[in-house]
């Protein structure tokens, strides 16, 4: 009852300056619509760039590195073993790069808990032939299915189809780049020359577009059976591992644990593409301080026209205290005021802030390095809007403190007998 | 005869301390009693005014002890005081404080709501009959700022009576008005005194309107000359 009334003289005394409170209103509506938006389109935009290197990239990459052995005759020295050595000779040998065991490897990274999938692959440096010319080219042999359940290579493929890749023997999917220096169409047989000499056609059965124009210029897709006959190599021969987990942010800690347990090279997301959190993050620290800022200055207008308020309403608050109302209770309905100032303001914000937001959704975007998407991304995550709001409150409520302390400290006889 | 006394102060001192220690109330005792109409007189500046205000418990800077319906007021903090007041008091100002955001109606029923004795709509019957008895009951839906002078003082005056207060106090609640008005407020006081048995402290410096009162407690120089 008490605080319905206190609900009733704050809305009284709300309406009775209804432009200031607009006003203050305003600027609160225009801070949340911009913080709203800002942050949709940031992350929108995060998102895009992240799914364009992070989709595509495995959380865990077990691979063969070649390399100097580590174990150097120097280290044989009982006179040296206490000494950190550098001088070193055994050069690397043996073609290493394979996986050995890898069937075993799939077998135990299968039963782990926190592996989503795995998808194996190897990669095989070719020449395309074009005319009197050969191009260097990559070869990655996939399992398809894996590869497009796990990484999303079906949204990559931009003309054809990805299951052609399994179903057509000896097929090849051709980054952009790569078919149009060859000219070659889809159902054209090309040519390319392996490692060893020798000349293998395979059929175009797609095109893919990465994103990223130099990838597309050199890479090609195959089967993994496909690429292995391209080698001349057994069907168990696998270059590299891919593991998707199931948390991200394990990888660090899971790739170190699988180099030891199966005595390969393992690589996180974390190191491999450390500079693409480093600007989502930036990004997303720039819209919340610029968001912040907008809404701090909101807060100072609400300072101002609240303590105006106050000015103003010297009489109101000296005879409420006079005929039984207490300093707590107008410290309560002058936070009321600034309060439902942010209440209102800030959901007509998130409002204006999710039609602002559907409308750059719309806004064409289209580039040749992002085939996947056509209008400006944003992302609605709800998360935002929840921050908004309490940031909207938790800013009115700062702006109203100061001027309703002031309120309720007013001596009513001070006032009384001024007059 | 046990609540029979509604306010007493005992040996009530005020001082301003700024620049110099100047004494405001000099030894005050004084009690009222259920039913009184008292009038405070004095010459301006003689402390009548500063002794209301203590007394009706919005002034706490004061030596003394100062007792409502026998309850110490000394040491209570803000909230119980406002308490009181809203309970026990009603006052009536030269100027009439009217809030301009609400109706008459509402204005009178404000202290009643806040006090949350009874319902709204008892109330507002309540706060209608006390606008009847004063004669502006066709007023009672009406902007505050839509009356004359004298009838935004009547208002002021229902609005005193909502709670039906031990007391009604009054800081020359005539002074802002015309003769004629001034009779008619008069004339209320009256009625409440006889007819209800309200017991009224008003603070005036008006001779006439104070010899018509049952009581003058005459003030000089910060202390009772006369009660």
């Amino acid at each position: 009852m008490n605080t319905k009334l206190i609900f009733r003289i704050a809305k009284s005394l709300l309406l009775a300056r209804w432009r200031q409170t607009l006003v203050a209103a305003v600027g609160v509506t225009f801070s949340i619509t911009m913080f709203i938006t800002l942050l949709g389109f940031m992350n929108g935009l995060n998102d895009l760039l992240d799914s364009l290197i992070l989709n595509r990239t495995p959380h865990v990459r077990l691979f063969n590195e070649i390399k100097a052995t580590k174990h150097q005759p120097i280290d044989l020295s009982g006179r040296f073993k206490a000494y950190h050595n550098f001088i070193k000779s055994i050069k690397p040998s043996g073609n290493s790069t394979e996986i050995r065991n890898n069937g075993l490897i799939m077998q135990a990274l299968q039963k782990d808990d926190r592996v989503l999938g795995i998808s194996p692959k190897m990669t095989a440096q070719v020449f395309y032939n074009v005319g009197e010319i050969d191009i260097t080219g990559v070869v990655n042999g996939i399992d398809v299915e894996a590869e497009s359940k796990l990484f999303f290579f079906q949204d990559y493929v931009t003309e054809g189809s990805y299951l052609d890749l399994k179903n057509v023997p000896n097929s090849i999917i051709l980054g952009k780049g790569a078919a149009e220096k060859m000219l070659a169409k889809i159902g054209d047989v090309i040519q390319i020359t392996t490692p060893k000499g020798e000349r293998f056609p395979l059929k175009v059965v797609g095109f893919f577009q990465s994103g990223i124009i130099e990838i597309d210029k050199v890479q090609s897709y195959a089967s993994i059976k496909t690429a292995q006959k391209l080698l001349g190599v057994t069907n168990s021969y696998v270059t590299d591992i891919q593991v998707k987990l199931k948390d991200m942010t394990l990888a660090p800690t899971l790739s170190k644990e699988y180099a030891h347990i199966f005595n390969s090279d393992a690589e996180d997301i974390q190191t491999a593409n450390s500079q693409f959190e480093t600007g989502s993050s930036i990004r997303t620290l720039i819209s919340y301080a610029v968001g912040i800022t907008l809404l701090i200055v909101a807060g100072f207008g609400i300072y101002n026209i609240l303590n105006m308020m106050i000015y103003e309403k010297m009489d109101t608050i000296a005879i409420l205290k006079a005929t039984g109302f207490s300093g707590k209770d107008v410290n309560r309905i002058f936070i009321t005021i600034a309060l439902s100032i942010g209440f209102f303001g800030g959901i007509t914000g998130l409002l204006c802030g999710f039609l602002l937001s559907s409308v750059i959704d719309q806004i064409p975007f289209n580039t040749a390095a992002l085939p996947t998407v056509s209008t400006y991304p944003i992302n609605y995550n709800l998360k935002f809007y929840f921050i908004g709001i309490s940031f909207s409150l938790i800013t009115t409520y700062f702006a109203g403190l100061f001027p309703a302390r002031k309120a309720s400290k007013i001596d009513p006889v001070d006032i009384i007998r001024g007059k | 005869m046990q609540h029979s006394t509604i306010i007493e102060a005992k040996a009530i001192n005020k001082s301003f301390h700024d620049p110099i220690t100047i004494p405001i109330l000099k030894d005050i005792n004084l009690s009222v009693n259920k039913g009184e109409f008292t009038s405070i007189v004095g010459k301006s500046g003689c402390g009548k005014s500063t002794l209301l205000y203590i007394l009706s418990t919005m002034d706490t800077d004061y030596e003394g002890e100062l007792l409502i319906d026998g309850i110490s007021m000394k040491g209570k903090k803000e909230q119980d005081l406002a308490r009181v007041r809203n309970e026990k008091i009603g006052f009536v100002f030269q100027f009439h404080y009217l809030l301009n955001e609400f109706t008459v109606l509402q204005n009178v029923m404000l202290p009643g709501l806040k006090l949350n004795k009874y319902s709204e709509q008892e109330l507002e019957h309540r706060a209608m009959e006390h606008l009847r008895k004063l004669g502006i009951e066709n007023q009672a839906l009406k902007s505050a700022t839509q009356l004359s002078g004298g009838e935004k003082q009547r208002v002021a005056i229902a609005r005193a009576l909502i709670n039906d207060p031990l007391i009604i106090m009054g800081d020359e609640p005539t002074g802002n008005l015309d003769k004629k008005n001034t009779e008619v407020v008069f004339e209320i006081f009256q009625q409440l005194a006889t007819e209800y048995h309200q017991a009224l402290l008003i603070v005036t410096h008006d001779p006439s309107f104070a010899s018509r009162t049952n009581r003058i407690i005459e003030m000089e120089d910060g202390r009772i000359i006369k009660s």
